[in-house]
């Protein structure tokens, strides 16, 4: 128990140190490598909780598609930290209403749920029993069965996103040219060989 | 063994969808054609599907897709807004070099998406659908690449739509949190409780924030002028119909489905955006000089009309909603197939003072635009009138009085503005001609759309009728 305890204080501090150095480190680079820092120690957090499925997607996923993907977008983009940030004490006081707005919101939310009157309702919550099956297995059971109409869905607006991708930036370039198989294979000697007699000591 | 027939016509429209893109890919230069037309036959063939599916409530997919009575009638409408939209794109297309079948093909999914949308039964699946729908019409109002309007417009709606998803979703979790259920109905079990839990109504306004974001009521309206403005004009004639019905019946089934326990909450919410849609969309059109800005605000003012019948919060309620969003698609299918013959031999025009002195030089589409102008402003002897009275009726009926009068004045606002579109075109000098009238098939759909119009007014039994069946079939 003191392990998982003193493991998940390691993760969370990591954690919540590399979120802060994403938006604290000057150059975007670096953010980006904190920002991986700070998915995979989450990943390790979800394995604590026992949700093994969840850490592999921040892997996969986060960390092997997204993040991957952010870095090389900031390395082409050549993006100046400085000139990002010239707006930021501008911005301050709005953001700072906001996020304490939020923050507050949260704390009323979370008060509600602890110490509200009727807990039966979060008692009612369906929980899967941990001990018979893995998450894995059993979001396995459900996704192509129970879920099988949102999964579908999800699958139709991937296909949306790609058509859209397409719509918006391909261009046909005129002039580009592309082996043509067929016409590779019909092409005979006498269309493509020409004989020429040089008659000796001439040249052509 | 589940049945998939519920979803007959998502799966018509998906796989037409689906099948189409590959007629496209591999028909060449012809492809435009072929796909338009074949999409508008994928969707009267789903249309016609709709007479096999149940008016009782059936709930198919594990529970997380219902179809009823309300479903089918916003189904019908969205298909035919969806049909109309392609049909008049065909022209303009042609003429701004926007020939690509893939318009058609986005179209369709963004048409599955709203279907899916108003067949919600689950929080999955509300969201599944609203992003199936907003992220087509993204593309769609971007569509026009090389204009930097079309592609603001593009960039402007997708970020601001993020912003609302992320609220409707946060609104979600809240409300999955406090209720332990995604599914409608356990939600509602758990809302009917004594002292609803302060999380829940929360996750509620959250939830209806995005909504309120999707059918533009205020305040979450910003982006509405920019977007309408900026997209190509079949676009916008699209975004003006369909989408809008889509997401007011998904208002409807959230809050009548979903938290009908928490009426005395959600009904304040809704007047206040009813109170400021009207307000804004009456009072921020009369400065307007594009015809499509004015649309947009006109459309602004039409939900708050729509949600005062809403804000009633009983059936009959829903029923005048429902009728109010069927002739407030007729009127914009009308409107639009016109604002699209207004072609000058240098392109498109836009501007309100190109109508100066039409009546003189196209009399029929003078007429034609006068008639929606009449109806969108509630007058009678037009379809118009007959929306607006059932919505105030069922607000007074509520006991709703100063909202019914509050909508009143402001539709005397609005009228202004849109009688003076009737007054530059039959009382100015005229300062030009247009160098082609509307094509054929615009004055097809004009020109039925305004026989509609006038008929509704004359004969609005049916219409009645079929409404009041919806909504009766959502309260069971």
């Amino acid at each position: 128990m003191i392990i998982q305890a003193l493991t998940f204080y390691l993760f969370a501090t990591i954690a919540v140190a590399a979120g802060f150095m994403v938006i604290a480190s000057r150059n975007p680079v670096h953010s980006v490598l904190y920002l991986i820092l700070a998915f995979f120690t989450s990943g390790g957090l979800f394995v604590l909780m026992g949700a093994e499925f969840l850490a592999m997607i921040m892997l996969i996923v986060y960390i092997g598609a997204v993040a991957v993907l952010f870095l090389f977008v900031v390395m082409m983009l050549d993006i100046n930290s400085v000139d990002m940030k010239q707006g930021f004490l501008q911005y301050l006081p709005i953001g700072g209403v906001i996020g304490a707005i939020l923050a507050i919101e949260l704390l009323f939310i979370v008060s509600s749920w602890s110490f509200g009157g009727d807990t039966s309702l979060i008692a009612a919550t369906a929980r899967p029993v941990v001990s018979e099956v893995g998450n894995t297995q059993s979001i396995g059971l459900v996704l192509y069965t129970d879920y099988i109409y949102a999964f579908q869905a999800a699958g139709i607006i991937l296909l949306v996103a790609m058509i859209g991708a397409i719509v918006l930036t391909h261009r046909s370039r005129p002039g580009v040219k592309k082996q043509n198989i067929t016409n590779q294979v019909h092409r005979t000697p006498e269309s493509a060989v020409e004989l020429k007699k040089i008659p000796p000591g001439q040249g052509i | 063994m589940q049945s998939l027939a519920p979803a007959i016509v998502e799966l018509i429209i998906v796989v037409g969808a689906m099948a189409l893109l590959m007629v496209g890919v591999f028909s060449g230069k012809k492809a435009f054609k072929t796909v338009s037309w074949l999409s508008v036959g994928v969707l009267v063939v789903a249309m016609i599907s709709t007479v096999s599916l149940p008016v009782e409530r059936t709930y198919a997919f594990n529970g997380m897709f219902v179809i009823d009575g309300f479903a089918i009638f916003n189904k019908i409408l969205i298909l035919i807004g969806a049909a109309m939209a392609i049909m008049m794109s065909f022209d303009f297309l042609a003429k701004e070099n926007l020939k690509r079948f893939e318009f058609a093909v986005l179209i369709l999914l963004a048409t599955a998406g709203m279907t899916m949308m108003v067949s919600a039964s689950n929080l999955i699946s509300l969201y599944m659908g609203i992003e199936l729908q907003s992220l087509a019409l993204y593309v769609l109002t971007a569509i026009n690449r090389d204009s930097s309007r079309s592609t603001e417009a593009g960039l402007k709606y997708f970020v601001l739509g993020a912003l609302s998803s992320g609220m409707l979703l946060y609104g979600s979790s809240l409300i999955y949190g406090f209720a332990g259920s995604l599914d409608f109905g356990e939600i509602s079990q758990a809302v009917a409780v004594e002292s609803v839990p302060f999380g829940m109504i929360f996750g509620l306004v959250f939830l209806l924030s995005g909504l309120a974001f999707k059918i533009s009521a205020v305040p979450f309206h910003m982006w509405t002028p920019d977007v309408y403005e900026g997209a190509p004009t079949p676009v916008t004639a699209f975004l003006a119909g369909a989408p809008k019905v889509a997401a007011m019946a998904l208002l409807i089934r959230v809050l009548f489905d979903v938290v009908p326990a928490m009426q005395d909450q959600w009904q304040q919410i809704i007047i206040f955006l009813s109170f400021a849609s009207m307000a804004v969309g009456a009072v921020l059109a009369l400065v307007q000089t594009n015809i499509k800005r004015l649309m947009a605000f006109s459309s602004i003012g039409h939900v708050g009309f729509a949600l005062v019948g809403l804000s009633a919060g009983t059936e009959s309620g829903v029923a005048s909603v429902l009728i109010y969003l069927t002739i407030y698609l007729v009127m914009n299918i009308g409107a639009f197939a016109l604002i699209m013959s207004m072609r000058r031999k240098e392109g498109m025009t836009e501007n309100i003072n190109d109508l100066a002195g039409l009546a003189r030089t196209r009399p029929g589409m003078a007429a034609a635009l006068a008639i929606f102008m009449f109806s969108l402003a509630g007058i009678p002897p037009m379809a118009g009138f007959i929306g607006k009275f059932f919505v105030f009726m069922m607000a007074l009926e509520a006991g709703l009085t100063t909202l019914a009068i509050f909508g009143v004045l402001m539709s005397v606002i609005g009228a202004f503005y849109y009688l003076r579109i009737v007054k530059i075109m039959y009382f100015d000098e005229p300062v030009g001609e247009f160098d082609v009238g509307p094509s054929r098939g615009m004055k097809i759909i004009s020109g039925g759309a305004a026989a509609l119009i006038v008929l509704g007014f004359v004969w609005p039994a049916p219409l009645i009728a079929a409404a009041n069946l919806a909504a009766t079939s959502l309260f069971m």
